[in-house]
């Protein structure tokens, strides 16, 4: 009754069991996908992304006994929409394995939506170096590309309107049990 | 930390809260960064263009300036002094105006009246960045020393910093005195009295006149040129006097800490404020100071440049 009467409804998607059982089966995924884990560097998008790459990388070593190599990629100084917002936020310090020659990058986000963020990490990687390929995981692809960029590993595929909001709650970034939430308007 | 960034212009430190400082300086962090890319260029002032209009003489600050701009991406323009149309009578309200009906995104200004950024900064739809006006503030260098000393000693915070040397012509040290107090250091002027007036204390700072009585404490030792373009003769009795009396000498030297920090922002008077042993000896930090002032730049001309006007 509550939810009715405020303007925001946040619909509970996933919970903290759901989460990891998705990043579970990404690790999964990219160990598949990619023979050769010694040429393979996860790069997580601060901040959440960062800590969804650490969890990736825990279930790699988990299952397949081997340490992965994990960086950072922020891509604020790479965005395509300089001087149109009225207030910055923080810059993180970008941090890779070099060098990226012959490495494959998966890039890790927690939400893909217009798919602009990743369009600027790739910008970003390709400025420490040339690595072999670049692959693209998000816990959440919530639509509404604006860009031809397509993701290689998916946690759930979520429909919704442009309108909405995709809140995602993790404990280490938060302070509040792993969630996702959809809200309304 | 979940502060964000809103100014268009920097103008001084006296007007930044200790968190905007801390927000510039955290920012400079991952422009440091990009220097160590292969590729050292972003392109987060792409189409952006950036005027350095240097109506005093320059040569560090305009080319740290003009090197942060291309690295973001920004086209730059250089006016100086005997350049512009200054020395045809035009007012500084017109040449900014004309600057501005270039399209400019950002006005970087160094000024010999104080004040001078503040007036355009309040006319102009322009990011106008203060690269030294007057005796007044200097806000990106003492950006670069608090950058240094944080990088150096991994804290602000509690530091014994000692500001020796011309402090009434000094805009840097103006400038260093906001943004230290504001982190928690504990400044002490040093100098000869002509050269620095009581009101000084009431930025709370602690004022000495005799060196020897600091040195032993300090935990970084700022030195500031003698200004001779600002100077009358009347100030100190000479060079050599200055030297004996207030010169970082490397008998001097021997009474810091081996972990206090030698900073001076340059141009150096080698064999005045500072020996060329101290100089260039194992705690001067003087050339940290000058490859950190392009990160530093870098993250100014990005926020402020980089803000919707």
């Amino acid at each position: 009754m509550k939810d009715r009467q405020n303007s925001t409804a946040a619909v509970p998607i996933m919970d903290a069991a759901a989460v990891q059982r998705a990043l579970r089966r990404i690790a999964h995924e990219i160990i598949e996908r990619n023979p050769d884990l010694h040429s393979l560097v996860l790069a997580g998008i601060p901040s959440r992304g960062v800590e969804i790459e650490q969890r990736i990388a825990e279930f790699i070593r988990t299952i397949e006994k081997i340490d992965i190599a994990t960086g950072v990629i922020d891509v604020a100084m790479h965005r395509d929409d300089v001087g149109t917002r009225p207030e910055l936020p923080m810059v993180r310090e970008s941090k890779l394995p070099l060098p990226l020659e012959g490495q494959t990058v998966v890039i890790v986000d927690d939400v893909l939506f217009t798919g602009r963020t990743a369009r600027a990490a790739m910008d970003a990687i390709s400025s420490f170096g040339r690595p072999a390929r670049i692959q693209l995981a998000a816990l959440i692809d919530r639509g509404h590309r604006e860009l031809p960029i397509r993701p290689d590993y998916i946690g759930k595929n979520l429909p919704t309107r442009p309108d909405e909001k995709v809140r995602l709650r993790l404990e280490q970034t938060d302070g509040e049990p792993d969630a996702v939430f959809l809200e309304k308007q | 930390m979940t502060a964000r960034w809103t100014r268009k212009d920097l103008l001084g430190l006296r007007d930044l809260s200790a968190e905007e400082i801390n927000f510039i300086l955290e920012t400079a962090d991952a422009f440091k960064q990009v220097g160590t890319r292969e590729i050292k260029k972003v392109p987060a002032l792409r189409g952006k263009t950036m005027v350095n209009f240097f109506v005093e003489p320059s040569t560090r600050t305009r080319i740290s300036f003009e090197l942060a701009a291309l690295r973001l991406s920004a086209d730059v323009i250089n006016i100086s002094a005997a350049t512009s149309s200054l020395t045809k009578g035009e007012t500084l309200k017109d040449t900014g105006r004309n600057i501005e009906a270039l399209h400019t995104d950002i006005l970087v200004l160094r000024h010999s009246s104080a004040g001078a950024p503040q007036f355009l900064a309040s006319r102009l739809n322009a990011s106008v960045i203060n690269a030294g006006d007057g005796a007044h503030e200097h806000p990106t260098q003492a950006l670069l020393d608090l950058y240094t000393i944080r990088e150096k000693r991994g804290k602000i915070a509690g530091l014994r910093v000692a500001i020796i040397g011309d402090i009434l012509f000094s805009r840097v040290a103006r400038s260093n005195i906001f943004g230290l107090t504001k982190l928690g250091a504990r400044v002490t002027l040093v100098g000869p009295s002509t050269l620095i007036p009581r009101e000084f204390e009431e930025l709370g700072v602690t004022v000495s006149h005799k060196i020897d009585q600091v040195l032993s404490d300090a935990d970084v030792v700022n030195l500031l040129r003698i200004q001779h373009e600002r100077q009358r003769k009347e100030y100190f009795p000479g060079i050599g006097e200055y030297r004996t009396l207030f010169g970082l000498t490397k008998e001097r030297a021997k009474m810091l800490k081996p972990d206090c920090l030698i900073m001076h922002p340059g141009p150096i008077n080698r064999g005045v404020e500072i020996d060329s042993e101290v100089a260039d000896g194992r705690q001067s930090v003087i050339l940290d100071q000058v490859s950190n002032g392009l990160a530093v730049r870098m993250a100014v001309l990005y926020l402020c440049g980089g803000i919707a006007t």
